[in-house]
């Protein structure tokens, strides 16, 4: 139904980030081991800065709890897995389902507070799930568990094979997510995030439906980060509850990326992520100096342009990589 | 002037902040498809009375009736699909979205119809304001008085049954204002009602049916356009106002 009233433009959009996904899908035929691993934590970044924005950027709930559904995603995916012996691929949608309804049950507290409670309540949530999995013995406690070599093994039989498996779920968790964000824009739906993203005010007595699109947002949300965090572990192949529910490497590092990038707008996240992975990868000889860098860089552009690194280009050059402007 | 049947019936209505009352026990009555004036001066409460009416802010006492149904405790986005279109005295556009994208917003949720069933009725909308030139603008970029326009078209893009106009007739020039009134001449003999605040009286005075004035959170008095402005109570409450105003130049 979207395709048929797509114009040229979005149709092009839509070509190029096809082609973009099957370039992408063969990078394991000619880039190395370490930089497959590297592409891939790159992904999951993305997903999670594109996810996080769409939250943050669009219906202003800003969250600093989002390592709650990483950490349910990887810990369902443990469970379901080790403990219950169901195919690892089928634990990704049972992850997002766990996310789902754990967004579920504490939306409704969540959303009765606002701007900055609310995102303290976010960090609060997550914390308490996390002490939730710290005090489960069966899930190894604090110390946290490994999977069993026959879950890693029903990923793929060869070690080389396992790590191309979890490149293309992290490709395709990815660049879905920014297919599916997009889609999501050209939508009605995403004429009422813009519109909620800009002006509440105006959007609700314009008969925008504020309550609803942000519940249905942050489930979905929570949804696909669990995903992530699922697909996050295969790769680590060890869980833990510090590690599954880390404020700084699922959340903190994430509002650095979509602050510096651009929030409230779909390329931001992407730009955000890009400039995060060459900051810290030229920087990777000085320890946590990127994380110094990447603060204060977060800093002066909040300071000099609110709009990020993506809103300054847009101004100057009025182009956009993933035009979501209707034309009259 | 009779109207037969009451598009707004609004009982003792009262708003407070704290001890200050800004509306205190207004009440009165809209005919379907009268033109009501508002005015009153600076602070007398008027623009909360929109507030009160479109839901955007909830009463503390007091009944609202929309076309025999009680509205008092629905929520903005209701009102709005029920036909109850504001627009704000100070503009509140999408400053991200083009002007035709804002319309298009509003004429797509507030008509509750798909986004290509909208498109016609924004383009409308814009044509109408004489925003069309302006169309893909970022809203944002426009100038007050076109923001003053988008807030119109926005409110005409929803299909009122009840259209509430908040101080919309400000710096325009002669002609413009020519225009704004025939425009808003048409709206009510489609059978709108409508709700105008305005400072700039003689716009106002060719458009309405009655005249309520507001001062310090009350209706002070009620009536035909011609004895409303010649009454006491005016003359008095306009006395320290600006003269231009009253001539609405
Ligand atoms: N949210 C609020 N909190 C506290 N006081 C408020 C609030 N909103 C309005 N007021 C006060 O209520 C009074 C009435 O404001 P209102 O905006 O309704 O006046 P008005 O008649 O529209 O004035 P104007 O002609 O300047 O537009 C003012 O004194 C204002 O300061
Ligand atoms: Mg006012």
């Amino acid at each position: 139904m979207i395709l048929k009233s797509l114009p040229k433009k979005q149709i092009r959009v839509f070509l190029v980030l096809t082609l973009i996904t099957i370039i992408l899908a063969s990078a394991p035929w000619w880039v190395s081991r370490a930089d497959i691993r590297l592409l891939g934590e790159f992904y999951s970044f993305l997903a999670l800065a594109v996810l996080w924005n769409l939250l943050a950027g669009y219906t202003g709930l800003i969250s600093v709890g989002q390592q709650a559904f990483v950490g349910v995603g990887g810990y369902a995916m443990f469970i379901v897995t080790a403990k219950l012996g169901i195919s690892p691929f089928l634990s990704v949608p049972i992850s997002m389902l766990a996310a789902a309804l754990i967004a579920g049950v504490f939306a409704p507290l969540l959303f009765r507070l606002n701007g900055a409670h609310f995102a303290i309540g976010t960090w609060v949530a997550a914390e308490t799930i996390s002490l939730c999995f710290f005090m489960v013995p069966e899930l190894g406690g604090g110390a946290g568990m490994s999977l069993p070599t026959d879950v890693v093994k029903s990923i793929a039989s060869s070690r080389a094979m396992r790590e191309m498996t979890i490149y293309w779920l992290m490709l395709g968790l990815g660049l879905g997510t920014i297919f599916a964000v997009y889609a999501l824009l050209l939508s009605k739906t995403g004429l009422a995030l813009m519109a909620l993203r800009d002006n509440e005010i105006a959007a609700a007595s314009l008969g925008i439906n504020i309550w609803k699109t942000k519940f249905v947002m942050y489930i979905a949300v929570a949804a696909a980060t669990g995903a992530i965090g699922a697909v996050i572990f295969f790769q680590k192949l060890r869980i833990s509850p510090e590690s599954a529910f880390s404020l700084n490497d699922w959340t903190i590092i994430i509002i650095f990326i979509v602050v510096i990038g651009g929030i409230g707008k779909l390329e931001g996240a992407i730009v955000g992520t890009i400039v995060f992975f060459i900051l810290r990868e030229t920087l990777a000889d000085y320890g946590v100096v990127y994380l110094i860098v990447l603060g204060v860089f977060a800093i002066i552009i909040m300071m000099f342009s609110r709009k990020g690194i993506w809103g300054m280009f847009e101004e100057k050059f009025k182009r956009s990589l993933l035009p979501v402007t209707r034309e009259p | 002037m009779l109207f037969e049947e009451n598009a707004l019936t609004v009982t003792e209505l009262s708003k407070s902040y704290g001890t200050f009352i800004v509306t205190n026990e207004i009440s009165f009555n809209l005919g379907k498809g009268e033109a009501l004036g508002i005015i009153g001066p600076n602070g007398a409460g008027k623009t909360t009375l929109f507030n009160l009416i479109s839901g955007t802010t909830n009463s503390d006492k007091g009944s609202i009736q929309y076309f025999g149904q009680d509205i008092t405790k629905v929520s903005a986005r209701q009102r709005c699909h029920l036909g109850i279109t504001r627009s704000f005295q100070v503009p509140q556009p999408f400053s991200g979205l083009t002007t035709y994208e804002n319309v298009l917003v509003a004429a797509a949720f507030g008509q509750e119809i798909s986004e290509a069933e909208a498109k016609d009725k924004a383009v409308e909308a814009l044509e109408l304001t004489s925003l069309t030139s302006k169309a893909r603008q970022l809203a944002g970029s426009l100038t007050l008085l076109d923001r003053k326009r988008l807030e119109l078209a926005r409110s005409i893009a929803t299909a009122p049954r009840l259209l509430l106009l908040d101080e919309i007739a400000g710096g325009l020039t002669e002609t413009e204002c020519n225009e704004l009134i025939e425009l808003i001449m048409t709206i009510k003999n489609n059978g709108v009602s409508i709700i105008w605040i305005e400072h700039v009286l003689h716009a106002l005075l060719s458009v309405v049916d009655r005249i309520m004035v507001l001062d310090f959170g009350q209706k002070i008095t009620e009536g035909k356009p011609e004895d409303i402005m010649k009454s006491p109570e005016v003359s008095s409450i306009y006395l320290g106002l600006d003269e231009e105003n009253i001539d609405g130049q």
